[in-house]
């Protein structure tokens, strides 16, 4: 791992790793669309796939941040088009949450994104995903990459 | 339980081969701990390739496989059967995407081999926390909700009915029929319009197992597939269905005109009225912002002189419920309305008028009783026919709506008919007459001496530039195959609007969890293997609240809806969402985060125990209520806190 740090110094050719939450019944369509658009977009983002984005508790990101992401990209329905009425609101409500919380820690809250993104939005999937790898890649490296800071132990719980 | 996981990688011909590395994805797989073997084969969905996982699940004792493959949304179900045919459950699979998400957007072979090493990686480290869930299967009813009294929704209602299953038929109007019912001929056959609906449309009212409800809306659905309970809004015809024997006295005494919706507007109507003759049920509504009785308290000449004592001026809307397992929307379209283009005058000029006016205009029960005439009672001589007002334009609806081409065609035969020396022109972009007998009936037309000149109308005006022009409308246009712009004095300008989504159609997909495709029309499930289908299980699609299409494509497209339906109905039994809500009475602290936060009301509080419980009949499996646990006690099956964490450290291990 510290060989492949050393390795990935240059601005140049840092590879922003991108961790993407997408709601099943939207944005996941939506990228899925993309791809059979055939439109292209940089490959630096790695998608689960959730039941809705009001799933995403505020711990996965951390989780991801922590595990090394440089970027998290969460995205729902848009406002109104919730499978589960509401569920993307609550999304939205602790993204700010989640963001305030990144502030008063001084982490970097840019590194957090939440987008709508409908199941017929391939376009704008991929063009979200392009800014953001751009945004991510003038942040640079995730800095608490180098903490590893879950243990074992930690995980298992 | 020790794992021995298999792994499988697609080629999908060359979909995935050509950009992501598969041997190297297999080879870097194969080493991690708990898989016992990964393969990669050309097409995994054939038989073959499912042969193969079924005779590894058996050879090597499998406890767990993952495909990486195609979108889960294609084959997930289709490896999960794999599986459960070897007697491995379906939960004990992970799907992983390479395709859609991996190999059809990078270019990058050896980045986009990277990026499917993490995403095999994410699903074994997934798989590895997944457990055997127990299936819940729910009864089904057997009946069906259809919302609109369009030829879509009346061929899907009689579909399901002639199955021998109740279906509820909701019509916004006061009568069925829908836009069909307004159309005087329909190409490329020119069978009379209200000749093949009508008997379709009795058919409706007199169906045993249909139970029709006219002037109705939908307001609520609730429940979930298979079990959906539906409030309806029947709003107070003031008339007492029963009672009514359609005799119509009370429409010939009633003193208030109206302009008549259903003639657009070129008629009239009285405030008690059937919109049209042949109306199904041929019961009046009383139309209270005009009725005298509701605006200004006085006359009730309809309840003095109605024979059969039906009018009822106490009746009050009601709300009542149904329940049904399937739900097919067949909500229809609305006609573009060109007064947004001031270059054609609509609205302003006068004998500028719409395609729907015009089949209003030739209609035999319409305004003019059939006879094509100009504002002044004249016949017209010459008419001009503008094709794509509204489609194929980036200013309002980018698509084409692919009915205009042909109606118009007919709408020219139909002058010729009535008119023989009428002189007409077709303003075309491009002639698209692709369905059974279409082709023939423009060479038909085109025979008739109908004039077709290629090129977009700049402007319709009444500004005369020479003598002949005076008194009549000029159309300004380039002719794209000659290379000039040219005016020509006509008579009668019809416009051939595009077919747009319904204005409410917003509402309409809140209200059914439908989503809306770029265009504003309702959204399928797959453009082509589901096209009736909607992300939302057991609510169907049918006609142009999908998309615009004439009326063989809609009969189809309803036929096919109502098998659908019918094929989930009469299945008795539907397997629902495994994937529930969990509480760990252990863990719970009580606090009702959980609760608050249920968009389904599923989550109770046992006062006895001081915890959440989770009815699992009415949970959707959203995960709403894990995310706000703070204990950790309520847990999303199939998403536990744990799958994710592995998901996620697959995701950001390697490389």
């Amino acid at each position: 791992m510290s060989k492949k740090k050393k390795e990935s110094c240059g601005e140049d050719d840092f590879n922003p790793s991108i961790v993407g939450f997408l709601c099943r019944w939207c944005a996941y369509v939506g990228a899925d669309l993309a791809g059979t658009s055939r439109i292209k977009y940089p490959p630096t983002i790695a998608t689960i796939r959730v039941p809705c984005s009001g799933k995403v508790d505020p711990v996965y990101v951390l989780r991801a941040l922590l595990d090394g992401a440089d970027g998290v990209l969460i995205a729902g329905c848009h406002p109104g088009d919730c499978h589960y009425r509401r569920g993307n609101f609550f999304a939205y409500q602790r993204y700010r949450l989640l963001k305030a919380m990144l502030r008063a820690l001084n982490l970097e809250e840019d590194r957090v994104k939440l987008e709508w993104i409908s199941a017929s939005e391939g376009g704008k999937y991929a063009e979200i995903v392009k800014k953001f790898s751009e945004e991510i890649k003038e942040l640079g490296e995730n800095p608490l990459k180098k903490l590893g800071t879950i243990s074992e132990e930690d995980r298992n719980e | 339980m020790n794992r021995r996981i298999g792994v499988y990688i697609c080629h999908c011909g060359n979909n995935i081969a050509a950009t992501v590395d598969v041997e190297k994805v297999t080879e870097t797989v194969s080493s991690i701990e708990g898989v016992v073997v990964a393969k990669h084969y050309l097409y995994m969905c054939s038989d073959p390739g499912q042969d193969l996982i079924r005779e590894d699940i058996k050879r090597y004792g499998l406890n767990s496989v993952v495909v990486a493959s195609c979108s889960p949304l294609l084959h997930e179900k289709t490896f999960k059967k794999v599986c459960e045919s070897a007697g491995l459950s379906p939960f004990l699979y992970q799907h992983v995407n390479i395709r859609e998400q991996c190999s059809w957007v990078h270019d990058n072979r050896e980045k986009a081999t990277e990026k499917a090493i993490k995403l095999v990686v994410a699903g074994i480290n997934r798989v590895k926390q997944h457990v055997p869930l127990k299936t819940r299967k729910v009864p089904v009813t057997p009946a069906v909700l259809v919302v609109g009294g369009g030829i879509a929704g009346i061929e899907a209602a009689l579909t399901v009915a002639d199955a021998g299953r109740k279906v509820y038929l909701v019509e916004k109007e006061p009568s069925i029929g829908g836009h069909m019912a307004q159309l005087d001929k329909t190409f490329p056959t020119l069978d009379c319009s209200s000749c093949i609906l009508t008997p379709k449309m009795s058919a409706v009212g007199q169906h045993e197992n249909i139970e029709l409800l006219t002037y109705s809306e939908v307001v609520d659905v609730s429940g979930f597939v298979g079990n959906y309970i539906v409030k309806i809004k029947k709003k107070a015809r003031f008339v007492d269905v029963d009672k009514c024997t359609g005799c119509g006295t009370c429409q010939a005494k009633c003193p208030v005109k109206v302009p008549n919706e259903f003639d657009m507007k070129l008629g009239m109507r009285k405030a008690i009225y059937t919109p049209f003759p042949q109306a199904v049920p041929n019961v009046p509504v009383i139309d209270t912002e005009h009725c005298l009785f509701f605006t200004k308290g006085i006359c009730k000449a309809c309840e003095k002189l109605c024979p059969a004592k039906a009018i009822n001026f106490e009746q009050k809307n009601e709300i009542v419920e149904v329940k049904v397992g399937a739900i097919i929307v067949a909500t229809g379209y609305d006609v573009f309305d060109p007064s947004v283009m001031p270059q054609y005058g609509y609205g302003v000029l006068d004998n500028v008028i719409t395609s729907l006016e015009f089949e209003r205009l030739c209609s035999p029960s319409g305004p003019t009783v059939g006879k094509i005439l100009l504002k002044n009672g004249k016949e017209p001589e010459t008419v001009a026919i503008i094709h794509c007002v509204g489609s194929r334009d980036k200013n309002f609806h980018e698509y084409c709506s692919r009915v205009c081409c042909m109606y118009s065609m007919k709408i020219a035969h139909l002058i010729k008919e009535e008119i023989p020396d009428a002189k007409i022109y077709e303003f075309y972009i491009d002639i698209r007459a692709f369905g059974k007998g279409y082709e023939e009936f423009y060479r038909r037309v085109l025979s008739e001496g109908v004039t077709f000149i290629r090129g977009k109308v700049a402007e319709v005006t009444d500004v005369a530039e020479k003598p002949e022009e005076e008194g009549k409308l000029i159309v300004q246009f380039e002719d794209t195959l000659l290379g000039t712009v040219k005016r020509i004095p006509v008579d009668m300008v019809v416009l051939a609007v595009a077919l747009e989504p319904r204005k409410d159609s917003k509402e309409v997909a809140k209200l059914f969890s439908l989503n809306l495709s770029n265009d504003g029309f309702f959204l399928e499930k797959h453009p082509k293997l589901a096209p009736v289908s909607t992300a939302n299980d057991g609510i169907f699609i049918a006609g142009t609240c999908q998309g615009p299409k004439d009326i063989p494509d809609t009969v189809a497209q309803a036929s096919a809806a109502a098998a659908q339906a019918l094929s989930l109905i009469d299945r008795g039994e539907y397997e629902i969402e495994a994937f529930t809500a969990e509480v760990n009475e252990e863990i719970c602290s009580g606090c009702k985060a959980c609760i608050s936060v249920c968009p389904f009301e599923a989550i109770t509080f046992d006062e006895e125990k001081k915890t959440a419980v989770v009815q699992e009949e009415l949970c959707k499996g959203c995960g709403a209520c894990s995310a706000a646990c703070r204990s950790g006690a309520i847990q999303h099956k199939g998403y536990t806190h744990k799958q994710v964490f592995l998901e996620l450290e697959g995701l950001t291990s390697y490389p």
